[in-house]
C-alpha cells in the first residue's frame, strides 16, 4: 500500500498552503479558465510571452492542496522556457501522473516536479495535478475556450 | 412467525410500551459489502446519499430472475415470460402500497428520480406552459430538480423561481408562499436535502399550492429510505424515487403520478409497450401506466427493488428513521468537537446528511486521506452549486447515514478527520 505521504510530499503541502504567484497579471499576452466540472475546481491561469519564450506566469483560483501545488509549481518551472521545452516537460509529467507506479521518473526532464511522482497511484487525483498544465498548453496552442479536463 | 429481521424489543422505561429497535449486528450481517476491507481496513461507508449498499435478499432476488426468470415481459406467451411478467407487475402493487399510493395504475417504473422530474417537465408541464409563467422550486434542490424545469422554461418562455434558503439551509415556508405568485403553474420540491441533509416541510408547501389549485412534486430520492411516506396523505400530485438510494439497484425508479393528471398527459417516450395499436396513419396509445414504459424496462431492476421495499418494511422505516436520528444527534455532536470543523445545515428538520468543511483544507484533500484510512465520504458539489454558492463554499465534505452505519464508525470519522489536520498542520 502506497503511503499518504507520496502523494502529499512536504513541498506539495508546502506550495499548496502557499502557492507562489497567485496573482492576476496585468500585462499578460494571454489568460485563459481551467476547469475540473468533476470537482468544481477552477484555475484562472495568465502567461506572458515575447515570441516564443514564456517570460511570466501567475494564476487566480482556489481547489485542493494537488491543484494549487501543481500551478504554483507550474508557475516557477515554466518561465523562461520556450513553447517547444514547455511541451517536453508536458509529455514528461503527464506520462508520470498517468503511467504505472514501477516507471521510473524523468528527474533531468521533470525536477522539482518529480514530487508529484505519487499521483499515479491516486488515479482520482490525476485531473487535480494536471489542470493547470493542460490550460497552460491550451494557451501556447492559442486555444480560447475554457479547458475542461473532462 | 418469529419477529421481524433486523429488530429487537426493547423496554426502555417500566410501564412504557415495547418500543422495536434496530438491532445493528443483525442488520450488518445481512449487507455482505460491508466485509469489504480497503488497504485492510474495515470499510466505513458513509456515502450513503450518493448510493446504498445492497443487502443479500436484494443480490439473491436479482441472481435467482436471470437464473429462473429471466425473459421479456407483458408479449411473451411462454412460462419464463409469464414468470418475469408476474414477478415484475407484483412490484407495482408492493411499490403502490409502500408509498401509499391509491391505484397501482399510479406507479410507473422509471430509471430513477431524474428520469421521473424529466418526464413530469416534458409531459406535464412543457405542453401547459405560457411565456411568463413561472414554476418554483426551493434554493436546496439537486441539479436534477433544476435543470429539466430550466430546459422546460426555454422552450416555453417560462420562469424558474426558488424559495431562497436562510443562514440555517431551509426554505421558509412564509418565503414559500410569498413565491407561490399568481402566475406559479408547478411546485417542484425536494423533501430531503442531499447537500445538506434539511428536510422541507412539503407536506405544507404542497397544501398551499393546492389551495391555489397548482400542482406539485416532490423529489423523494433522499427520503424514501429514512422516513415513511405516504403520498396520499402528502397530497401531492407527483411523487419520485430511486431504487438504488433504497437498498435496491441502481437504473430503476418510480414515479408516482395521480391517475387523472397521467391520463391527460403525453406519453414522454414513444416504442414497443407504450402502444394500443400502431399503423403508418395513427397509433393509439397504452393505458397508463404503460404509456410511459415505452420499450424493454429494466426488469431485472425493478424485481430487485421490489425486494429493497419487502426488505426495508420488514425492518420498519420507522424503526430505521430512528437508528438515524439517533446517529445524526450522535455524529452531529461528536464532529461539532472537532476544532476547526464547520457544519452547513443545521435545519431544525434534518435527516441522515452532515455536510462540513474543515478549516480551510479542501474536502478532495480530505476525501483522500479519509479513503485510505477505509472511509467512504463523498466530497464536491454534490450536484448542488446552488446550494455550496449560497454557502459561499466551492464545495463540501458530507458523511450520509444508512440503516446499517455505526457509532463506532462515527468514531472511526473523527479520528480520521484528527489525522487529516495532522497532515495539514
Amino acid at each position: 500500500m502506497s503511503d499518504l505521504r507520496d502523494l502529499y510530499q512536504e513541498v506539495v503541502l508546502e506550495h499548496g498552503k502557499n502557492p507562489r504567484n497567485l496573482r492576476p497579471m496585468e500585462d499578460a499576452t494571454a489568460e485563459l479558465q481551467g476547469y475540473n466540472p468533476l470537482c468544481g475546481d477552477k484555475i484562472l491561469l495568465y502567461v506572458r510571452t515575447e515570441g516564443d519564450l514564456v517570460k511570466d506566469i501567475s494564476f487566480e483560483g482556489a481547489g485542493c492542496a494537488i491543484s494549487m501545488a501543481s500551478a504554483s509549481l507550474l508557475s516557477e518551472t515554466m518561465v523562461g522556457k520556450t513553447k517547444a521545452e514547455v511541451d517536453v516537460v508536458f509529455e514528461s509529467f503527464h506520462s508520470m501522473l498517468t503511467g504505472s507506479p514501477d516507471q521510473p521518473i524523468d528527474s533531468e526532464k521533470l525536477g522539482k516536479l518529480a514530487v508529484f511522482g505519487g499521483v499515479c497511484e491516486y488515479p482520482m487525483r490525476v485531473k487535480c495535478a494536471s489542470l493547470s498544465w493542460h490550460t497552460l498548453k491550451a494557451i501556447l496552442n492559442d486555444r480560447e475556450d475554457v479547458v475542461t479536463t473532462e | 412467525m418469529g419477529k421481524p429481521i433486523g429488530v429487537k424489543e426493547s423496554h426502555r422505561r417500566q410501564g412504557a410500551g415495547a418500543s422495536r429497535v434496530l438491532d445493528i449486528d443483525h442488520v450488518r450481517a445481512d449487507f455482505p459489502i460491508l466485509k469489504v476491507t480497503p488497504y485492510d481496513r474495515p470499510l466505513v461507508y458513509l456515502d450513503n446519499a450518493a448510493t446504498t449498499q445492497k443487502p443479500q435478499r436484494v443480490i439473491d432476488r436479482l441472481v435467482r430472475y436471470y437464473t429462473e426468470e429471466n425473459a421479456n415481459i407483458h408479449r411473451g406467451v411462454h412460462f419464463l415470460s409469464g414468470r418475469a411478467t408476474v414477478a415484475y407487475e407484483a412490484v407495482r402493487d408492493r411499490a403502490q402500497h409502500f408509498i401509499g399510493a391509491n391505484a397501482r395504475e399510479e406507479i410507473v417504473f422509471v430509471r430513477g428520480t431524474t428520469e421521473a422530474v424529466n418526464l413530469v417537465a416534458q409531459s406535464y408541464a412543457r405542453p401547459r406552459l405560457s411565456p411568463g409563467d413561472e414554476i418554483l422550486v426551493t434554493g436546496m434542490e439537486h441539479h436534477s430538480n433544476i435543470v429539466p424545469w430550466q430546459m422546460v422554461c426555454e422552450a416555453t418562455g417560462a420562469k424558474l423561481q426558488h424559495v431562497p434558503l436562510n443562514d440555517a439551509g431551509e426554505a421558509p415556508l412564509q418565503e414559500f408562499e410569498r413565491r407561490l405568485g399568481p402566475r406559479t403553474r408547478f411546485v417542484a420540491v425536494v423533501y430531503v436535502s442531499n447537500a445538506l441533509g434539511s428536510v422541507n416541510p412539503v407536506r405544507e408547501m404542497v397544501t398551499l399550492a393546492r389551495d391555489k389549485g397548482i400542482p406539485t412534486l416532490v423529489d423523494g430520492a433522499q427520503a424514501a429510505a429514512h422516513m415513511p411516506v405516504d403520498v396520499s396523505a402528502l397530497g401531492a400530485d407527483f411523487y419520485a424515487f430511486s431504487s438504488h438510494k433504497l437498498y435496491g439497484p441502481t437504473g430503476v425508479g418510480v414515479l408516482y403520478g395521480r391517475r387523472e393528471l397521467l391520463e391527460e398527459m403525453v406519453p414522454y417516450q414513444g416504442g414497443g409497450e407504450m402502444i394500443s395499436s400502431v399503423s403508418f396513419e395513427e397509433t393509439s396509445y397504452a393505458q397508463v401506466p404503460h404509456k410511459f414504459e415505452a420499450g424493454t424496462p429494466n426488469i431485472a431492476g425493478v424485481i430487485g427493488l421490489g425486494a429493497a421495499i419487502e426488505y426495508v418494511s420488514e425492518i420498519g422505516l420507522d424503526v430505521i428513521g430512528r437508528h438515524e436520528a439517533d446517529l445524526l444527534e450522535y455524529a452531529t455532536a461528536r464532529m461539532s468537537s472537532v476544532e476547526g470543523l464547520r457544519i452547513f445545515g443545521t435545519a431544525a428538520n434534518k435527516a441522515s446528511i452532515v455536510s462540513f468543511t474543515v478549516e480551510d483544507i479542501h474536502p478532495h484533500d480530505m476525501g483522500t486521506i479519509l479513503d485510505r484510512e477505509g472511509i467512504a465520504i463523498r466530497t464536491g458539489h454534490h450536484c448542488a452549486q446552488p446550494v455550496m454558492e449560497r454557502f459561499g463554499v466551492p464545495a463540501t465534505a458530507r458523511a450520509s447515514l444508512a440503516m446499517y452505519n455505526s457509532r463506532e464508525e462515527i468514531d472511526a470519522l473523527v479520528d480520521g478527520l484528527g489525522q487529516v489536520k495532522g497532515l495539514f498542520r
